[in-house]
């Protein structure tokens, strides 16, 4: 019953156009991110001039009003045709898991996929059993952002580590009155977080933490916590009511000096303010993570029981294709994860990421799904949160460990 | 005839029925059951197309009570009882206020009642879309002095993480006792004054029994090994704010159309005894609105219970600061995938909302079965 009811409101809602066949594509691509998810549908639509495509799209970023309709409609078993889903543990930990994913390993090497997408991101989005999505774009998570000029006129420079950060850099900007970094609401506080923790854990223990090899209750995950600390003293006090994009603009309006934040800032910053990267903003990795690239992907799977399932494959041929990728990237304000993308099409700044996704080492992000299974991202909220109320190190350790052990972390 | 009538009267009541039972209470005992298993613990079953769920009994709610992650959980409850109760002093006392100013035969009175009452048409969406703008740290109301010329106010509305008086979670079955023992020397008293001497000493026994057993620190319920500190999270001033401004006309129209039921006989036979005006509404108006106060806390007090969309808008689901328990309830079924802990939150919600709707309903079903 509920089933019939939510497909014929999806239905209503687009049309009742009866097309040869269907194919409906579940996201959270609206608004400023619409455009690149309808250039990819137009490519489809060129190539399949039979099939109506269905665009059943959940505002809210990040997904975090879509995730919850997707689960509704699966459990009900009335999954879309394909939707969009974080690559990494968010896919594998929830859906894969759970025995509703569709292999796609005859997909990849069929259309080269193999040797176009790097092999550690193949192994991101893969288990034992199989490779369960297609990679449409990549994230980088751990960039400090700032306008160059003024930090030339408050007389700083970019820091090289936390510690230099904290001693340094906050001191001679809250002397100016400058607030030396901004943060946002709950999530971009943790946000900041997996940039520290990489930063003070290095590459091999930030990933361990992940795969349950080292205990959050070590002391290394604790002296992480207490720089963290550290550097929340530098930030402004009204984070929570902030969203991403207000904290970017207190840089633009140069209240605040820097903020770490995944690279669409890049994409606002050009895109919705018509800034030039470079000139009016500037970027790096985050204090002492250069040489890393803490990555998010978003990509496509094809659930099992898809209605339409022989279109969805051609979707997934398409958005995994370099025509697809290099259509829906530079309108994203991402990169593509393919290692022949051509270049001559992204912005100044994409071109800098692109060349980093190809050298860097790559860690997973935390926050945007990479990393950790749902369970205890979702729970991470309140690890920080027992964080900002106590302040200590321990209390937010004991926590986390509390968590991982609960969920099973690594599992 | 008359066993025809019956059955025509059961056969329309027939289909509702039906869809109360299933909708309503079969989802309320599928909710209950849910929160009993074991649904999400583990990851291979959590969204599975046919999840396998084990019996675990009442370990969920063990969980919400004394898990150590788990204090998010009862901050919220904290939370709701300083919401519920400012809320509901907020709204009564306002809407008291309005309905005596309208009372005293205004001009224009038609215009005013309107505008009051008008906030009650919105959404609560709407009103916290309103009022997160107008609680943004640099503007709306803290920028308001600077139209006089003052300088802006620096108020945290919805983003301070200040917390005032706190207490130890180890300390609430106490007072849940006192509160307890202090119902039954009421109780008490009133059956010795009825001259129900046996009631009354039973009563009596209870209320030392649990007396004593809060001054002596709850012996035999250890909730926590460690103290956990618990109070007020003033952000949420800011949201009872809103609340308040929603429906506190609400409240203005129960107590006016209450006002207008007071005979005016009544009001002159207290002037003719010489009562000044504020002694007819102190002695003669407020008593005989007491069942409008009664029914008001009840409405309100389960919308405040119930608060989940205010909160979204107006300060985020993530915040944690100004997190009530259907939130949380909402972040663990379709965040965290695991449904068992939601539904165990929504129970204890259900719960919460019956102590307080119930004893309404059999009180008003009462009255309608005497009449």
């Amino acid at each position: 019953m509920l089933r019939h009811i939510l497909a014929l409101s999806v239905v209503l809602g687009f049309g009742l156009g009866a097309a040869q066949g269907e194919l409906e594509i579940f996201s959270w691509w609206a608004g400023d991110e619409g455009p690149a998810l309808e250039a990819l549908i137009e490519l489809y639509e060129a190539d399949h001039p039979d099939t109506e495509v269905i665009n059943a799209t959940v505002t809210g970023g990040s997904g975090v009003n879509a995730r919850a309709v997707l689960k509704t409609r699966m459990l009900g078993g009335d999954p879309p045709d394909s939707f969009q889903v974080h690559a990494g543990e968010e896919l594998i930990g929830t859906w894969v898991a759970a025995d509703r994913m569709e292999d796609l390993t005859p997909i990849f090497e069929r259309e080269g996929f193999m040797e176009a997408f790097p092999d550690d991101l193949i192994e991101l989005i893969s288990t034992d059993e199989g490779i369960w999505s297609v990679p449409v774009n990549i994230h980088r998570s751990n960039v400090l952002w700032f306008d160059p000029d003024r930090l030339d006129e408050w007389g700083v420079s970019v820091p090289n580590g936390w510690g230099e950060f904290i001693d340094e850099t906050c001191p001679a900007l809250q002397d100016q009155g400058v607030t030396p970094l901004v943060v946002g609401e709950n999530w971009t506080v943790q946000h900041l977080w997996e940039s520290v923790a990489l930063a003070e854990l290095g590459n091999d223990d930030y990933s361990a933490l992940f795969e349950g090899d080292l205990p959050w209750t070590d002391l290394r995950v604790v002296a992480a916590w207490e720089t963290f600390g550290d550097v929340m003293a530098c930030t402004n006090d009204d984070a929570a009511g902030l969203s991403w994009q207000q904290a970017t603009d207190r840089i633009v309006a140069g209240d605040a000096a820097f903020n770490v934040m995944g690279d669409w800032a890049a994409g606002y910053k050009v895109t919705t303010l018509g800034l030039e990267p470079g000139t009016d903003f500037g970027w790096a990795a985050s204090p002492g993570t250069d040489g890393t690239f803490m990555l998010l992907s978003d990509s496509f799977g094809l659930p099992v029981g898809a209605p339409n399932r022989a279109e969805a494959i051609q979707w997934l041929e398409l958005v995994g294709s370099k025509e697809g990728q290099d259509a829906f990237n530079p309108l994203k304000g991402s990169i593509s994860p393919r290692v022949d993308s051509d270049l001559s099409l992204y912005n100044a700044y994409l071109r800098s990421a692109a060349e980093d996704f190809a050298s860097d080492a790559k860690v997973g992000s935390l926050v945007h799904g990479t990393a950790a299974k749902e369970a205890f991202m979702s729970e991470f909220a309140t690890v920080m949160e027992i964080f900002l109320s106590t302040g200590s190190a321990d209390a937010a350790a004991n926590a986390a460990q509390a968590v991982a052990t609960q969920v099973g972390l690594g599992e | 005839m008359r066993t025809n009538d019956r059955l025509v009267a059961f056969l329309m009541l027939l289909p509702s029925l039906v869809l109360l039972a299933i909708f309503v209470y079969g989802f309320i005992g599928r909710t209950a059951w849910v929160s009993l298993t074991n649904w999400g613990a583990d990851a291979t079953q959590a969204l599975a197309l046919n999840p396998e769920l084990a019996f675990v009994g009442l370990e969920n709610y063990r969980k919400l009570f004394t898990g150590l992650i788990d204090v998010r959980f009862r901050q919220d409850l904290v939370n709701t009882f300083f919401f519920t109760l400012f809320f509901l002093l907020g709204t009564l006392g306002l809407g008291l206020g309005l309905a005596i100013l309208l009372d005293q035969k205004v001009r224009f009175e038609a215009v005013f009642r309107t505008i009051f009452l008008f906030p009650f048409a919105l959404a609560f969406i709407v009103t916290g879309t309103v009022w997160r703008w107008m609680l943004q740290p640099s503007g709306g109301v803290n920028v308001l002095p600077e139209l006089v010329g003052l300088p802006a106010l620096e108020i945290r509305w919805l983003t301070t993480r200040e917390q005032i008086w706190q207490f130890d979670w180890n300390t609430v079955p106490a007072f849940l006792a006192a509160g307890a023992a202090l119902a039954f020397a009421y109780a008490a008293w009133r059956a010795w004054g009825t001259g129900r001497r046996v009631r009354a000493g039973v009563h009596g026994i209870l209320t030392l029994g649990l007396a004593g057993w809060a001054a002596t620190g709850t012996p035999g319920v250890t909730l926590l090994p460690y103290p956990e500190p618990h109070g007020f999270n003033v952000a949420f001033v800011g949201i009872v704010i809103a609340a308040v401004w929603q429906l506190s006309g609400y409240t203005m129209a129960l107590y006016l159309a209450g006002l207008r039921g007071v005979p005016e006989e009544l009001r002159e036979a207290a002037r003719v005894d010489g009562a000044s005006e504020f002694g007819v509404y102190r002695h003669v108006v407020l008593p005989l609105l007491g069942p409008i106060t009664l029914s008001a806390m009840i409405i309100l007090g389960h919308i405040s219970l119930k608060i989940f969309d205010l909160i979204w808008a107006m300060a985020g689901a993530d915040n944690a600061t100004t997190d009530v328990p259907a939130l949380l309830m909402y972040l663990r079924s379709f965040r965290a995938n695991r449904f068992a802990e939601g539904a165990a939150i929504a129970i204890v919600l259900l719960l919460m909302v019956a102590l307080v709707i119930v004893p309404y309903l059999r009180s008003s079903l009462k009255g309608e079965v005497r009449r």
